[in-house]
């Protein structure tokens, strides 16, 4: 009984995997957005650019009151959402000068936000705005209740290391659209069907 | 009448808010105005703060429906739906809480006993009609008196003791309505009492209902569950009792769901869940628990989605979930107008949103399920109907109403039926219900700024409407959110939205947004595939053709013929071919970038502008015509910078814009005189295509090209590490062209030698000469030049107070002079011919000044190589730093007659005054004379005082001096200091010609102090002495003053004299007479010798100092010695 539990609980957490990822700049328009599958790529267009909306309320009020980032958790995004969207904002170099030195980039630096997840969704939306305003938004879906916070994290952390890695890339220009085969990698990892 | 038209929408009395039903008898209306007045007070005006009562009129003989009587034993009763039709209604309208019986009955009624057995009739008929209800019944009498205070009328106590006991009423159920002035206040007192008894009514009506409870078995009664607790919810909230009333809505919800749900009954559950759902959202809401209503509303979609019921009714449940979500909305933001709350995660927006998808479910669920079939007709008899007209259980279905097995009765009638509610659903008008509900949305996303799902909503609306046929409010909408899609960059948006506006613009023959939507998905932001576009370029083409552009795809086949008539009509109209594009504001295919070939031209070259032009369309796109405006008309006149082909057919390639390929085009032209140091800029680009024939399409550049995105694509290449480079051969990149809309006109470069010859430094007010000397370098003979000097600006303000210029040297140059000198005409210049004219600069303050020296001339130049003659001022400029130094410097010394200095002077003692001048020119300077003007009183003793310096050269730092012997009577305030006068100097350089002007300088000599003396003391002697000869040494004392003066005279003693007088003497000198004392000296020693000296003591003037007396006598004389053989004593001391 308690095998046949954890069993399926394990088998779960692998489900947990991203139907969506996009990373959104500062003036907010997207640097990237992969999507599972392909065919409904104008939803997910929509989808990501709606969360905008909460996110830029969010920094807005970040600005504001310097209150503890931990405490920005969105509690509810959109409560009747077909998925799970998780924004966030990593740090990147103000956009006028040229591509500094990579800067060690904390995850817990960030903010991440997230919907609470109903039974009745389908999919959430997670994302993470770091200090310089670029956002990371992963969309979940949200069938998959039982993912926990950390898996939430650690996939951020992911997807920030290799936007890390593209921006140290000095053939790359800062707010052009990513186009890169390692990145493409990463991103296909976090949406793999289980 | 069918009974699914109400499209499950809420009955009215479960949205009401229930209050106590309370009826009126025998209140007669038509002919008592007494009775109306009555009425009215109950009726009008019933605000919050009355009590929450229902009234109504009802005749006396008023029959009530009749009450079945209540079963005692549930054994084998099977309910047959869960609440009927009428219930709620029936308590909140028909059955009284109260029933309230009216009469006039005054307490002095002669005919007392009469009337009392006719108001107990009354009563009693009431009663009859009641029977078997719990309704109060009470009792107003009407009266014409105001009552006695009570106690005091003892025949009315009496009396109402025996009406009571008539009517059987309690004493408490029996009022008095005195009908005086203060009716509303009696009629308020009357209503709170009605109120206390209706609440007693329900509370007995809720307790009968519970008491079933215990009769109720699981199995069959499951349905009397739900039913018993709403009802006693309803009870309560009708007692205004809502914590109660929710606490068994809450109960009767969850019975609900116990409810074992099937094909047959899930309709009916659903129906009554819905309604029971609203109750406790709308109490909630109401008890300011919004949280508590969010999350049972989420309880109830959660446990109803599921319950789909018969798939061929699929889409009945999803036009349920779309109500289910609407009403939520409402009540969430009636909540929030009454005060609530909401954030922008949560608020009634996304229910109204949610109910839009339900809707848009139920339409394509629709689409699927209610084919139009031919076939099909309407079943008859029809299966909706029923013989009242209404069901008689909420959400049962009509032709099987009471039924509760899980099989239908009748499979064929129950096919029927479906069909019937297909045929309906077929009807219906979705659309009609999607767009309020998602404008509802838009409108609380926008309240709470969430203006990306706004737009996202809105374009759905778009869509909606599109689907609609209303093909003009679709388009409006999607230009509306276009350009916010367009300013964040959202390209795969822009493209599906414009994609559907072009088919709206296509359907409508709105020929000028066809165009440009067209061009923008031809853009270079259109994420369409090259097959798509070359059908659009086509379709674009064959619009300036004035033809009928292709149908979309998946248009509406009668749509599309309809369409194909409007653009036949608007090929017809020939007033609008001519169409323009503002093209900022778009991402269109063609783009351009103008530039000025450099920053700024001379006013004699041309101006070179090239401009650059590239297409990202698939086909080549030829064009008419390009032109570019300026700010400045002139230029757009003269028409120096179109490109037409309206004159001969074009060249290959040249009016043709490839895919991809930039094209340029340069231009040039010669700039007005009269935009000399203006800027020029670029207004305008204007691209022609099309032609006169059919349609001409202009693409209008604001400024010098660029689009709605190319601002940050250009702020991107300037981010790129990447060198953009390209061999000359090769064609130019395009992200490399940047844009250069306005250029600078400059004046002609001036061919013409100046130059200033002075004489640094300047002396202060000497007239310094600046030789300004110009040579003509031109080829052409120039005219006009005009000179100008002046003090540069940005200097220290004062130094245009002591700074004038004059030409004339001859002139006195004084304070009225300027500080510059404009336009000074210098006449023509011949090539090479070399000019020189001389100004004068005074500078009366020391000091740097920089001044600007320029001359302008007229000359006619030739431009470029087509020999445009131009006439053109030009301007040398020339600055010059002039250094101005005091040219000397002027001290003055006094001393007495015996050349000793002084500070003071002594009335009536002469003394001398000298001058020095110390040069301090670099350059020699000469004094051609000084001159002395003396102020009274101050005066020379020998007349008129002459000066010594004449002609006198001074090198750098030599002194010339100059002296008079000057006297001044006594003043009275000599003490603080006498004017003496001013010394005026004749001078100029001694390199200047002789016959310049001598500058003049006059000095102020400084005051002086002038003292007073009592006594004057002269001494008499020879001018040398010999040893052992007599020398006589008188000495007169002068008394100046009017006062007789007493003098002690002490004489010292000498070593190297003997002398005979009085050693010490006292005497006594009138007013102004004098004194002798005589000494007879015989020297001792032969040398330069002190002289004994004379002390005076004036004993009425303690304060005259020894010291003054002490300067008038000599001190020392020269001895000579013994003459040799002259025999030294052959004089005696006489």
């Amino acid at each position: 009984m308690f095998n046949v539990a954890t069993g399926g609980r394990r088998r779960r957490a692998f489900c947990t995997m991203a139907v969506c990822v996009a990373v959104i700049t500062k003036e907010n328009y997207p640097l990237y957005i992969s999507n599972v599958p392909a065919a409904n790529e104008l939803k997910f267009h929509y989808t990501v650019h709606t969360s905008l909306d909460v996110v830029e309320e969010k920094l807005s009020a970040v600005g504001k009151t310097t209150s503890d980032l931990r405490e920005l958790y969105l509690g509810l995004l959109y409560p009747t959402e077909d998925y799970k969207v998780y924004p966030l904002m990593c740090e990147t170099h103000p956009p006028s000068t040229p591509p500094p030195p990579p800067i060690p980039i904390f995850v817990g630096d960030g903010m991440v936000f997230r919907s609470c997840p109903r039974a009745h969704a389908f999919e959430s939306r997670y994302g993470y705005v770091a200090n310089t305003k670029v956002k990371f938004v992963i969309v979940i879906d949200s069938s998959n209740t039982s993912f926990r916070d950390n898996e939430i994290r650690s996939m951020f952390r992911k997807l920030h290391t290799a936007y890390t890695d593209v921006m140290c890339n000095p053939f790359y220009t800062p707010g052009d659209p990513i186009q890169s085969k390692t990145f493409d990698d990463v991103i296909s990892s976090m949406m793999q069907v289980c | 009448m069918p009974c699914v038209s109400n499209e499950w929408e809420l009955p009215p009395e479960l949205c009401c808010r229930p209050m106590p039903f309370v009826a009126l008898m025998g209140l007669d209306m038509i002919y008592n105005a007494v009775h109306r007045a009555i009425w009215e007070a109950f009726s009008a005006n019933r605000r919050t703060d009355r009590v929450p009562v229902s009234f109504k009129i009802l005749p006396g003989d008023h029959e009530f429906p009749k009450c079945r009587t209540k079963r005692t034993s549930y054994e084998w009763y099977i309910p047959k739906g869960i609440l009927k039709v009428g219930w709620m209604h029936k308590h909140l309208n028909v059955i009284p809480a109260v029933a309230v019986v009216f009469f006039e009955l005054d307490w002095d009624e002669p005919q007392w006993r009469e009337r009392q057995s006719e108001c107990s009739t009354r009563v009693e008929i009431v009663r009859q009609s009641l029977q078997g209800r719990g309704t109060k019944v009470a009792v107003v009498l009407i009266q014409k008196k105001a009552p006695l205070p009570p106690g005091e009328d003892l025949v009315a106590s009496e009396r109402a003791s025996t009406l009571c006991a008539a009517c059987e009423l309690s004493a408490k159920a029996l009022f008095v309505l005195p009908h005086t002035d203060h009716i509303v206040g009696y009629i308020i007192r009357l209503e709170n009492a009605f109120y206390e008894l209706s609440q007693g009514y329900y509370h007995a009506e809720a307790r009968k209902v519970k008491s079933h409870k215990e009769l109720l078995n699981r199995t069959t009664h499951q349905l009397l569950f739900v039913r018993h607790q709403f009802k006693i919810g309803f009870f309560c909230e009708l007692k205004q009792d809502t914590q109660t009333a929710l606490k068994h809505y809450k109960n009767a919800y969850s019975h609900v769901h116990e409810l074992r749900a099937y094909d047959t009954n899930v309709h009916e559950i659903k129906t009554f869940a819905g309604f029971i759902n609203y109750k406790i959202c709308r109490l909630c809401f109401q008890h300011n628990l919004p949280l508590d209503a969010i999350s049972q509303f989420r309880k109830h979609v959660d446990l109803c989605k599921t319950k789909s019921g018969s798939s061929e009714l699929a889409f009945e449940h999803a036009a349920w979930m779309a109500k289910q979500y609407s009403v939520f909305g409402d009540l969430f933001d009636e909540a929030i107008k009454l005060g609530l709350t909401a954030i922008q995660t949560q608020h009634p927006g996304f229910y109204y949103q949610q109910a839009a998808y339900r809707a848009q479910d139920r339409k394509k669920m629709a689409l699927q399920l209610c084919k139009p079939l031919a076939s099909v007709v309407y079943p008859l008899p029809d299966p909706l109907e029923t013989p009242s007209g209404k069901l008689d259980y909420f959400g049962q279905r009509p032709w099987r109403q009471g039924h509760q097995s899980i099989d239908p009765p009748d499979p064929a009638r129950e096919r029927e039926g479906i069909l019937a509610l297909q045929l309906h659903e077929r009807a219906v008008d979705h659309s009609g219900l999607i767009i309020p509900t998602l404008s509802s949305a838009v409108a609380q996303f926008k309240k709470y700024k969430c203006p990306r799902m706004k737009n996202y909503l809105m374009v759905q609306m778009g869509e909606e409407y599109y689907c609609a046929k209303d093909y003009t409010r679709s388009l409006t909408l999607f230009n509306y959110v276009l350009c916010e899609y367009r300013v964040e960059r959202w390209w795969m948006i822009l493209t599906s939205i414009l994609s559907t506006a072009l088919k709206c613009a296509f359907l409508m023959a709105q020929v000028q947004d066809y165009i440009t939507i067209s061009m923008e998905l031809l853009g270079r932001t259109s994420t369409l595939d090259d097959e798509r576009k070359s059908v659009i370029q086509k379709n674009l083409m064959k619009v300036l053709m004035n033809t009928c552009p292709d149908p979309e795809p998946a248009c509406d086949e009668a749509a599309i013929e309809v369409a194909k008539r409007l653009w036949k009509e608007a090929a017809s109209l020939k007033t609008n071919n001519m169409i323009t594009v503002e093209m900022q504001n778009y991402v269109p295919f063609v783009e351009c970038k103008a530039a000025f070939l450099q920053e700024s031209f001379s006013v004699d070259s041309p101006v070179k502008l090239q401009l650059s032009l590239r297409a990202g369309c698939p086909f080549p796109q030829r064009y008419s015509h390009l032109s570019v405006t300026f700010n400045n008309q002139a230029y757009n006149v003269s028409g120096s910078c179109d490109l037409s082909c309206t004159t001969e057919p074009p060249t290959e390639g040249e009016l043709c814009l490839l895919g991809g390929k930039v094209q340029r085009h340069d231009f040039s032209f010669v700039a007005e005189t009269s935009d000399t140091g203006k800027a020029i800029e670029i207004e305008s680009v204007r691209l022609e295509l099309g032609s006169e024939s059919g349609r001409r399409l202009v693409l209008h550049w604001l400024g010098a090209g660029g689009d709605a995105a190319s601002a940050r694509e250009a702020q991107q290449v300037s981010r790129s590490s990447r060198r953009l480079q390209h061999l000359p051969s090769e064609e130019p990149h395009w992200d490399s062209i940047s844009i250069r809309a306005s250029t600078l006109v400059q004046a002609r470069t001036p061919r013409l030698t100046l130059h200033v010859e002075h004489d640094p430094p300047a002396l202060s007010f000497e007239l310094f000469r600046l030789c300004v000397c110009t040579q003509s370098r031109e080829e052409q003979p120039v005219s006009d030049v005009q000179l100008t000097i002046s003090l540069q600006p940005g200097q220290d303000a004062n130094l245009s107070q002591t700074t004038h210029i004059t030409l004339d040297c001859n002139e006195q140059c004084d304070d009225s002079f300027p500080a510059f000198l404009h336009n000074i005409p210098l006449g023509n210049l011949q090539p090479g011919e070399r000019m020189e004219k001389d100004i004068f600069v005074k500078t009366t303050l020391v000091g740097s000044r920089i001044f600007v020296i320029s001359v302008a001339y007229t000359v006619t130049a030739m431009v470029g190589e087509g020999g445009h003659h131009l006439s053109c001022r030009c301007q040398q400029d020339e600055t010059v730093v002039i250094e101005t130094l005091q040219p000397f410097d002027m001290s003055v010394k006094h001393f007495s007659m015996k050349v000793e200095s002084m500070t003071r002077i002594y009335s009536d003692d002469p003394f001398l005054l000298q001058t020095n001048i110390l040069s301090l020119s670099p350059c020699p300077i000469t004094i051609a004379r000084g001159c002395f003007r003396l102020q009274p009183p101050m005066a020379s003793p020998d007349g008129d005082p002459a000066s010594h310096l004449k002609q006198v050269q001074l090198q750098k730092d030599e002194i010339g001096s100059d002296c008079c012997c000057l006297q001044c009577p006594p003043v009275p305030d000599g003490q603080s200091g006498v004017a003496m006068g001013t010394y005026t100097i004749f001078w100029k350089r001694s390199s200047a010609a002789p016959n310049d002007p001598l500058v003049t300088t006059v000095l102020t000599l400084p005051h002086v102090i002038v003292e007073t003396i009592p006594l004057y003391v002269h001494a008499e002697m020879p001018a040398f002495g010999r040893v052992r000869e007599v020398l006589p040494l008188r000495f007169q004392l002068h008394n100046r003053t009017a006062f007789v003066q007493e003098v002690e005279a002490t004489v010292t003693a000498s070593d190297a004299f003997m002398f005979s007088g009085n050693k010490l003497v006292r005497l006594r000198i009138l007013a102004g007479c004098e004194q002798e004392l005589l000494y007879n000296l015989y020297p001792l020693m032969p040398g330069f010798q002190a002289l004994p000296q004379l002390l005076l003591r004036l004993l009425h003037f303690p304060g005259a100092t020894n010291e003054a007396l002490q300067r008038l006598l000599p001190t020392h004389i020269f001895v000579k010695p013994q003459a040799r053989g002259t025999n030294s004593l052959t004089l005696a001391a006489g």
